[in-house]
Parts: structure tokens; sequence; C-alpha cells
């Protein structure tokens, strides 16, 4: 302690602490702060860009989310159009089919009325036919005077021959 | 005369030993071992170790002038190389002049008409003639002027100063032109980032870290810087000049003293959670502990530091004192290991220093829930 004492000068404790504080000062203002200033803003800097990287992550999955939604709607769209196109042709075919049935059915029908008016106009034909021929038969049979029974059923048998229908 | 010839080579052996390492010769305990050694020997060896023990304690002390190195020439006269330093004494008014007055202590300088004398690094009054008036523990009696003198730990002060400036507002300036450090930055941008990260912040807090920044860096590659040019062959030891760390752990405890809020004195003097007779017995222990705590960073720093190079000196004086190959190999050789070892603790003193100090700081701005 003595010793501690005795080595302990004044005069260099005097000069130590101008000096020190002084270079604490001068360092303070030319050193120490723009370097921990600039460190700081540099380490804001980097913090900043690197949340801007996740929100620009962020932003592209829900981007992606978006497209994948947009597409899923798209599909969707497109499969209920399908069905809607494949519904609409075929009620458009079953339709067409109904209405060609329809529509050979009253052909069917119209056939069968004018082929029922051939008939009839084709039976009235006949008739008139028949009696026509009926009354030429009468006529000529009339006319040979029936000198016998057996030459009458041949003159008939002859003229039966003769008559063919249509 | 081939003996005197192997003395002196061992002498200039010697003190090329002491330029490389910058670290003179410390004195030995041990007995020479050799029974064949001559009487003449012996004596040259005892004077030898004394020789070395003035070493040491001229490399412990501070000095007026700057000496690289001094040794004894030919004709037996000291020879130091080296250039003197100003003194400023204030003794009835200003007297400067050059250390170089003194001639190591040999001569009496005057100046305004007082008379000086230097005796183991300290400035007396004398008469004329220079004569100190020893008391029985030949410590002179004379009268000491205050000394203001710029010795060689100031002036090692000023140099690592103006030093620590040039590099620190370099590196300031490079920041300008780029965001990353540049050059001498990328190695000191950690050491400061360490600082803040590591020493800073966890102890003093978030809140109130950035105004003490300043004095711990500072203090930090001051302590450091000079600590480990104390180890280079400069042989500067400022670290152990109790008056340089008197002043840095003096700054501590004012800067601590002065920025402490109301909780800190709270706990001090009244000191909450405990009953009122302990709270007055408490007190005065409480604020002798505030001195404690800095008077420990002086003495921890400054006893490192000296102990450290008295060790050192001693094994390197060993070394030469050994005089046989074995001791002296073995010596070198623990000299080298110690010298590391010195490294480590140059910087492991700083780390202490500063890191205690941010401790101090966080204590003063702390502020506790009520208990």
């Amino acid at each position: 302690m003595d010793k501690l004492l005795n080595d302990f000068s004044v005069g260099n404790a005097f000069w130590m602490t101008i000096l020190f504080v002084g270079l604490i000062l001068l360092l303070k203002k030319f050193a120490w702060k723009p370097i921990l200033d600039s460190v700081e803003e540099r380490e804001e800097g980097i913090k900043k860009a690197l949340e801007a990287a996740e929100e620009a992550k962020k932003e592209m999955q829900n981007l992606n989310a978006d497209n994948e939604k947009l597409l899923k709607e798209a599909r969707a769209e497109r499969e209920a159009m399908l069905k809607e196109a494949r519904e609409i042709k075929e009620a458009i075919i079953s339709e067409a089919k109904d209405e060609a049935q329809v529509a050979a059915g009253k052909m069917i029908d119209s056939a069968k009325a004018s082929i029922e008016q051939e008939k009839q106009a084709a039976i009235s034909g006949l008739k008139k036919q028949v009696a026509e021929l009926s009354i030429s038969i009468a006529e000529s049979v009339v006319k040979k005077e029936l000198a016998s029974n057996n030459d009458q059923l041949q003159l008939v048998d002859q003229l039966l021959e003769k008559v063919t229908l249509n | 005369m081939s003996h005197m010839q192997r003395k002196f080579s061992m002498k200039k052996l010697a003190f090329l030993v002491f330029f490389i390492s910058g670290v003179v010769f410390g004195q030995h305990h041990e007995e020479k071992t050799s029974h064949t050694t001559t009487h003449k020997e012996q004596n040259s060896t005892l004077s030898l170790k004394e020789e070395f023990k003035k070493f040491k304690e001229h490399h412990i002390q501070d000095s007026h002038s700057f000496d690289f190195v001094s040794y004894k020439n030919d004709e037996g006269e000291k020879v130091h190389i080296g250039f003197p330093l100003p003194v400023i004494l204030w003794d009835n008014g200003l007297k400067i002049f050059s250390s170089s007055k003194f001639h190591h202590g040999e001569s009496v300088a005057e100046a305004g008409g007082n008379y000086y004398k230097l005796h183991h690094g300290k400035i007396y009054k004398t008469e004329a003639n220079g004569l100190l008036n020893l008391d029985e523990h030949h410590h002179p009696t004379n009268v000491k002027p205050l000394d203001f003198s710029i010795t060689k730990s100031i002036f090692f002060v000023i140099a690592v100063a103006l030093l620590m400036f040039f590099i620190f507002s370099k590196i300031a300036k490079s920041y300008k032109t780029s965001a990353l450090p540049t050059g001498l930055g990328r190695f000191l941008e950690p050491l400061i980032l360490f600082i803040r990260d590591d020493i800073a912040i966890p102890n003093i807090g978030k809140k109130h870290y950035k105004k003490y920044m300043s004095y711990l860096l500072t203090i930090f590659f001051f302590i450091w810087i000079i600590n480990l040019l104390g180890l280079t062959p400069l042989g500067v030891n400022v670290t152990n000049n109790i008056a340089i760390t008197f002043v840095l752990a003096i700054m501590t405890y004012l800067f601590t003293t002065f920025t402490a809020n109301k909780n800190y004195w709270k706990h001090i003097f009244w000191m909450p959670g405990v009953p009122i007779p302990m709270k007055i017995l408490l007190a005065p222990i409480e604020l002798l502990g505030t001195i404690i705590k800095p008077f420990a960073l002086m003495i921890r720093l400054y006893a490192n530091i000296t102990a450290g190079h008295i060790v050192l000196m001693s094994i390197l004086g060993m070394m030469v004192i050994a005089h046989n190959w074995l001791g002296s190999s073995l010596s070198f050789v623990l000299a080298f290991v110690l010298s590391l070892l010195e490294l480590l603790v140059a910087a492991l003193q700083t780390y202490i220093f500063t890191m205690l100090s941010s401790l101090y700081f966080g204590m003063a701005v702390e502020e506790h829930d009520e208990h």
C-alpha cells in the first residue's frame, strides 16, 4: 500500500484524466457515433429487407392460391358448361325424336287414310265394273237367248274367264 | 581474460534478449548449483543479479525519458538509446525543461534558479550541489515539487490516443462510402458489435445502453491496445502505472454515480424489503461498496499487468543468470509460454474491466419493481 501510494503520480493522473476524457469525447463524435449509427442503419436495412422478402413470399403464396382457385373455378365452369351442353344436346335429340315420331305417325295416319280412300275408291270402282260386267253378261246372255242351259252356263264361264279384276 | 570475454558476450546476449523481448531482466532467487565456480565468477554473477534487479525496478517504474535500451559500454559508462521527454514542474511557478538535463539521474538540472535531481524516477528539489538527504530507509527527505511531466506513460497514452483516433475515425469514414466495413474495420467491427451485443446490452439493458457505449468502447480498445503494446519490444507499461488505472477506475465510478437513478440510491441508503435496523446497518456497507468496486477495478488491472511483467522479467533474467544450456533453454521455453499467457491476460483484463464497468452501469440504471 505504501509502495502504491508512493508510486502514485498526481501529474500522471492529471494528464491521464485530460487525455482520456478528450479521447472519449473525440472518439464519440468522430468514431463511435458514426460507426454505431451506420451499423444500426445497416442492421435495420437488413431487417427490413428480410421482412420485405417474407412479405413478398406471402404475397406470392397468396397469388398462387388465387391462381389455384381461379383454375378450379374455371374447371368447374367448364364442367358445368359441358354438362349443360350435353343436356341441351340430349334434350334436342329427344325433342327431335319426338317430333319425328309425331311426324311419322301423322304420315302413317295420312297414308292409312289415303290407302283407305284408295281402297274405297277401288272397291267402289270394282263394284261399278262388276255391276257393268254383270249387266253386259246379262245382256249377252239375254241376247243369245238362252238356247240351252248348258250353253248358258258355258257362256257364263267364258265370260267369267274374260273377267280380270283390274 | 577468456572468462571476462565470455562474461561480456553473455552480457551482450542478455541485452539483445532484452531488446527482442522488450522486457528487462529480473532477479532470480536460485543459488548457483555449480561447485566449480571461482570467486571471481560469483562476484560477477552477483553484480549481474544486482543489475537485473535494478533493471526490473526501472522497468516497472514510470520514467522521465523514453529509453529503448541502455547498456554499459567498454569504458563502463552507461549508454542510453532513446529520447528525452519534457519535464513540467510546478514549484512557485511553472518550470519546463527537457529531461535530458538530468542525464538519467546523474546530474543536477537547473531551471529558473532552482535545482532538481532525479532519484528512482522521482524529482526532488536540491541545492546547487545536488545532494539528497536520505533518511534511514534511504528515502530522500527533500521537497518534491508537483510533477506534471510528460512521462513515458503519458507519452504513450498520447501515442495510443492518437493511434485510436486515427484508426477509428478512418473506419467511421469508410462507412460513408459502403455499408460494409472495409480493411481494418472488418476485424474491429465484430469487436465493436461484441461489446455492444454481449457486454453492454445484456448488462445495462436495451433502454439505457446507448449513452454508455462511447465510454465502454473507448475503455476497451484503450486498455487492450496499451496492454498489447506493453508486451512489445518497446518495453512500455502503462497499465501498471497506478495513476493510470486510478483514472480509468474513477471514470467508471463517476459515470456510475452521475447517471444513477433514484432506485440505485434507494438501494444504497434505504434498502427496501428489510427491517429498519438492517436498513441503517446496510447503508454504510452499501456506500462503501460503491467505492470498493472501482477500487477493485483499479487494483485488479494494475496488479495483473504488473505481476505478469515481473514474472516474465524474472524468468528472462533466469535465462541469463542460469548460465548453462539446460537452465537457459528451459527459461527460454518458459518465457515463451508465459508471453503467450500474457497475451491472454492482456485481453482478459481488458474484457473484465469493460464487463464490470458495464455491470456497474447496469446497476445504476436498473429499474426494480417494488419488492
